[in-house]
């Protein structure tokens, strides 16, 4: 067991490097995960576009997965945001695929996992709770801070409410984001761990590489429930927006 | 956990590097507007259409089976229909057999009835006239019989009264 041997970086596998040649990150520069935020909008493409070129009324098994995944989320969104919720589905798909082949193919071996990033998740929820926030007074003018005045509660404890109430909603992007972020990346280290793990214990290996294969079934199982949290959490929020509270 | 700007050497946080920011904020949107175009270009439209020919389809193959159900309803009527009229026209045909040939039999009958009546008359006709021929030659022989005997005995009998004895004892 060299000392060399046992250098784990778990989070060496987080780092943005410029995709071609060395130098700084510009806010332009194609990075590795530009490479594989590509990726995801390519499987995405083959998923939505490729799968479904046919438009058989008898699916094929790509176009029923497409179709699945379709229904799902519209089911998802016009039960929890109602039908006037609907009209917001492709902005909520959006989200949805985005995350969930983003998660997926993080896990692919060697890959970058965007989501893993809290900047990137950040910017989710920002847009989520933006979006959510100016389509509420869009919707319902002033009377969507009504949301923060609970009438159903004794007038006495009402603004002690508010307040509370308040501080959640400002709060509701960190911990969209952070629930997200956090969840990957923590999978991820830990994958990396046991690889380290794995490379330095020689015949004894046997023991990280089972654990190693366990926490990727469970890292699979997350990759999809994050995805699913962040967008049912998305239409919580919207439905916020979409209907005022009485 | 090291509180300098993160470039790549192990200890920091990649996530915590600002410098990055810009970029995974640019390509992020970046990736989700074009995410957004595919999807409601081509993925989103071409998707509903097809759930919505295939909700179609199937309504219309519905409304047709139900078509198709009340057809053959109907069908099966007008077959019953046509069994019954069949089994009506039948009985009738057979009945007016039986009566055409009840009416031919009942001719022929008569026919013969008639036949053997006449038949039988004539006969009888014929029987009596032989029964009298008969008659008569037993009187003529009895009576012929009757002077042979008188004149066996040698009386001369008047033969008118021979006669007028035996037609009276043939007859008694």
């Amino acid at each position: 067991m060299a000392a060399e041997g046992f250098a784990i970086h778990p989070m060496d596998q987080f780092i943005i490097r410029p995709l071609f040649g060395e130098g700084e990150v510009h806010w332009y520069t194609p990075t590795n995960m530009t490479l594989w935020l590509f990726f995801s909008v390519l499987a995405i493409t083959a998923l939505m576009v490729l799968g479904t070129r046919r438009r058989a009324i008898v699916p094929t098994r790509s176009q029923s997965m497409a179709e699945l995944v379709y229904g799902f989320v519209y089911s998802m969104v016009e039960d929890v945001t109602g039908k006037d919720g609907v009209k917001y589905f492709p902005y909520v798909l959006t989200l949805f695929l985005f995350i969930l082949f983003a998660n997926v193919l993080g896990l692919v071996p060697l890959s970058f996992t965007s989501t893993s990033h809290v900047a990137v998740t950040a910017t989710l929820a920002l847009l989520v709770f933006f979006g959510v926030t100016i389509l509420g007074f869009v919707n319902q003018g002033i009377g969507f801070l009504g949301m923060f005045w609970v009438t159903s509660a004794p007038l006495a404890i009402r603004p002690i409410l508010a307040v509370i109430e308040i501080v959640s909603y400002f709060v509701r992007p960190v911990s969209h984001s952070i629930r997200l972020g956090g969840n990957l990346m923590a999978g991820h280290a830990v994958l990396k761990v046991f690889a380290g793990f794995a490379g330095a214990l020689g015949v004894a290996s046997v023991v990280p590489i089972f654990a190693i294969t366990a926490i990727y079934a469970l890292e699979v199982l997350v990759a999809v429930v994050q995805a699913y949290v962040f967008t049912i959490l998305t239409c919580v929020y919207l439905r916020d927006a979409v209907h005022s509270h009485h | 956990m090291e509180h300098e700007v993160y470039t790549s050497e192990p200890g920091g946080i990649p996530q915590l590097d600002v410098s990055t920011f810009p970029n995974q904020i640019f390509w992020v949107l970046v990736t989700l507007v074009v995410i957004y175009f595919i999807l409601t270009r081509i993925g989103l439209p071409r998707i509903g259409a097809v759930l919505a020919e295939r909700r179609g389809t199937i309504a219309n193959d519905l409304a047709a089976a139900e078509e198709l159900r009340l057809r053959a309803t109907e069908a099966e009527a007008a077959y019953t229909q046509a069994l019954a009229d069949a089994r009506a026209e039948a009985g009738r045909i057979v009945a007016a057999a039986r009566a055409e040939i009840q009416a031919d039999l009942d001719a022929a009958t008569a026919h013969a009835d008639a036949e053997i009546a006449a038949k039988a008359a004539e006969s009888e006709k014929r029987i009596a006239a032989i029964r009298e021929s008969a008659m008569a030659s037993v009187t003529e022989v009895a009576r012929e019989a009757a002077q042979d005997i008188v004149a066996a005995f040698g009386v001369k009998a008047d033969a008118e009264m021979i006669a007028a004895g035996v037609t009276a004892r043939v007859k008694g």
